[in-house]
């Protein structure tokens, strides 16, 4: 490290009360806007769970769906017309709903119920107990064993319950890798179960899986079956489809994003203004530094690599609190849909770098007007 | 000669308010000489030194360093001026709080990129030559007035400077403990490649001077004048 540096560092560390204070500001900064990012990655991720459960590589539905939650019923003639595009390899029916559970004790519980498509049961999730095949027993069902499991009574194997009036029977208890975002239980069954136990409307069909032959059919595809007046898009473009629902079309985006502006407002202000502080509290210092010879440029490295050093040191300890805040919760609260993300880690690098470079300028601006005249006058 | 101050004129502000810091003051120093400057204050002393340490630019005159004429220097090669030729004694030492005093000395050799470790083992030596070697890894305000004063010497030689520039070296310091640090200046700093410059206006230390310029209201007004 260069001395100037390294005399930077001295004196930042050597003034406890305020490198402390910038680094707690700026830790506090970090921490709220990883929390607020976190929770927004978390819900954003929980919304998209069926698209990365199923793990379909083409979705199509009707154009005005927007979540996997969501969807508008098709008529079954559009499978047929999917299944006949050319680029197309196979082409499955998905049903999206929710029933009615009558627990034991005579109350209610909705449960989202998913209609796997019976031929190739494609999108079924993975069992922790159970055979794939017990789906096509009488009134068969697989039970989710996520975080709403417990709202089922926690169901096993041959347990029985009601659904919309019906028998169903749990034949496997599975798992899937994303949790609903909406609290509720999740049953798979077959397609024509589905169909045939919940009520629906005239069409049926919430969504048909398809499986493009080649990557390079994926356009033309999409150009057919906009002409059939549906719509086609990869998972990856289904899941920002929905990212983008969430973002701008509820409130939930932005009042996160408010949040997390309000987080940088607070850290810039601690930060800047500390900063601003340290700088004035050793203005004669840096101004015999400058009498002694110091080059304005020097001067301006060591207030930025001050204001560096203070930053990381808060981004560090600001991504280490929320991460163990979120893993905490994560244990705690089976249904914390929150997620730290290589993302809202560069976002929130990116805002302290940001933070950490308007406390500087503010500094920089006094240092380089400082006349070292001053260091003559007693 | 190492210094030689041509036709310098300072003023501050505009007229009608305008003041006149420096009224064409002329001077020149030579190597192995100290030189004081006293007067009252405000009589322009304080101004005289930032002008000659390249630190306030004059509006008329030249400033003579070693052959150079400092204020014809961009502003990166007048600090380098300042930290290659230069050595300064502040009146309030200036010293960083935060740093030892081993580590202060150090501070110009840091400046110029010796490496740290270097720098320190040179500090070192210099805090030998002030006699303050025990002290070194204090903090400068457990330090007494004196000490302090030496340690500012010790870090204005460090770096070994054509010209050392102290200002009111004794303001803060009894009259024995002044008189001790100007006459260690005077007996183990100056040398045949060095001049040495003190603005003071206190007379207890005039003894120790090799030449007396007198100002007043920013002149010259009693001739250089050898002493004792």
């Amino acid at each position: 490290m260069s001395g100037v540096l390294k005399l930077a560092l001295k004196l930042l560390l050597g003034d406890r009360g305020k490198f402390m204070t910038l680094v707690i500001g700026i830790t506090f900064a970090v921490f709220l806007m990883m929390l607020m990012t976190s929770m927004f990655f978390g819900i954003i991720e929980h919304s998209a769970g069926n698209i990365i459960n199923i793990g379909a590589r083409m979705w199509v539905m009707d154009p005005d769906v927007q979540t996997p939650q969501n969807s508008i019923p098709m008529p079954n003639y559009v499978l047929d017309a999917v299944r006949s595009i050319p680029g197309v390899d196979y082409a499955v029916p998905l049903y999206v709903g929710a029933g009615l559970v009558r627990l034991h004790d005579g109350t209610y519980q909705p449960a989202t119920v998913i209609g796997l498509d019976d031929a190739t049961l494609f999108g079924r999730p993975e069992l922790l107990d159970g055979h794939t095949l017990d789906i096509y027993g009488n009134n068969a069902f697989f039970v989710v064993r996520d975080a709403n499991y417990a709202k089922l009574d926690s169901p096993k194997m041959g347990t029985t319950f009601e659904i919309n009036d019906r028998r169903g029977v749990v034949a496997g208890i599975a798992h899937v890798s994303v949790g609903s975002l909406f609290g509720l239980p999740t049953l798979y069954t077959t397609y024509s179960r589905a169909t045939q136990d919940l009520p629906s409307t005239r069409y049926e069909m919430s969504f048909i899986l398809a499986q493009p032959k080649s990557a390079a059919a994926i356009p033309a595809i999409k150009r057919a079956v906009a002409q059939l007046g549906y719509l086609a898009l990869t998972d990856q473009e289904f899941t920002t489809r929905n990212d983008r629902f969430y973002e701008f079309q509820t409130a939930m985006g932005t009042n996160i994003l408010i949040m997390t502006l309000i987080s940088f407002i607070v850290g810039l202000s601690i930060a800047g203004e500390t900063f601003y502080m340290f700088v004035l509290d050793n203005l004669e210092r840096f101004a015999a530094l400058k009498a002694i010879g110091a080059r304005s440029s020097e001067l301006v490295a060591m207030i930025f690599y001050q204001s560096l050093v203070v930053s990381f040191l808060g981004f560090g300890f600001g991504v280490l609190l929320a991460s163990a805040l979120v893993a905490f919760g994560k244990l705690r609260i089976p249904n914390y849909a929150a997620m730290i993300t290589f993302q809202n880690i560069f976002m929130a690098l990116v805002m302290v770098l940001v933070i950490s470079g308007v406390s500087a300028y503010i500094g920089i601006r006094r240092i380089l007007r400082i006349d070292p005249f001053i260091v003559f006058r007693s | 000669m190492i210094l030689s101050v041509q036709g310098v004129t300072k003023w501050f502000g505009e007229a009608p308010a305008r003041t006149d810091a420096l009224r064409n003051i002329s001077f020149s120093v030579d190597h192995n000489e100290m030189l004081y400057i006293v007067g009252p204050s405000g009589s322009g002393k304080t101004t005289l030194l930032s002008v000659i340490s390249g630190i306030l630019r004059p509006n008329s005159g030249s400033v003579v360093v070693e052959g150079k004429d400092i204020w014809r220097l961009s502003a990166d090669a007048l600090a380098d001026f300042r930290l290659h030729t230069l050595g300064f004694v502040f009146q309030d030492y200036h010293l960083f709080p935060r740093l030892t005093t081993l580590e202060n000395i150090a501070v110009p050799l840091v400046l110029r990129r010796v490496p740290w470790e270097q720098g320190l083992e040179k500090a070192r030596h210099v805090l030998e030559v002030v006699e303050l070697a025990d002290k070194a890894q204090l903090p400068p305000q457990r330090l007494s007035g004196g000490e302090q004063q030496r340690v500012a010497i010790a870090r204005a030689i460090v770096s070994e400077p054509d010209l050392l520039v102290l200002d009111e070296p004794t303001a803060s310091l009894d009259g024995d403990t002044g008189r001790r640090i100007v006459a260690f200046v005077r007996n183990h700093v100056l040398n045949e490649r060095r001049a040495i410059i003190v603005v003071t206006h206190d007379d207890r230390i005039y003894e120790y001077a090799s030449r007396i310029i007198h100002m007043e209201d920013g002149r010259i007004v009693d001739e250089p004048r050898p002493t004792a």
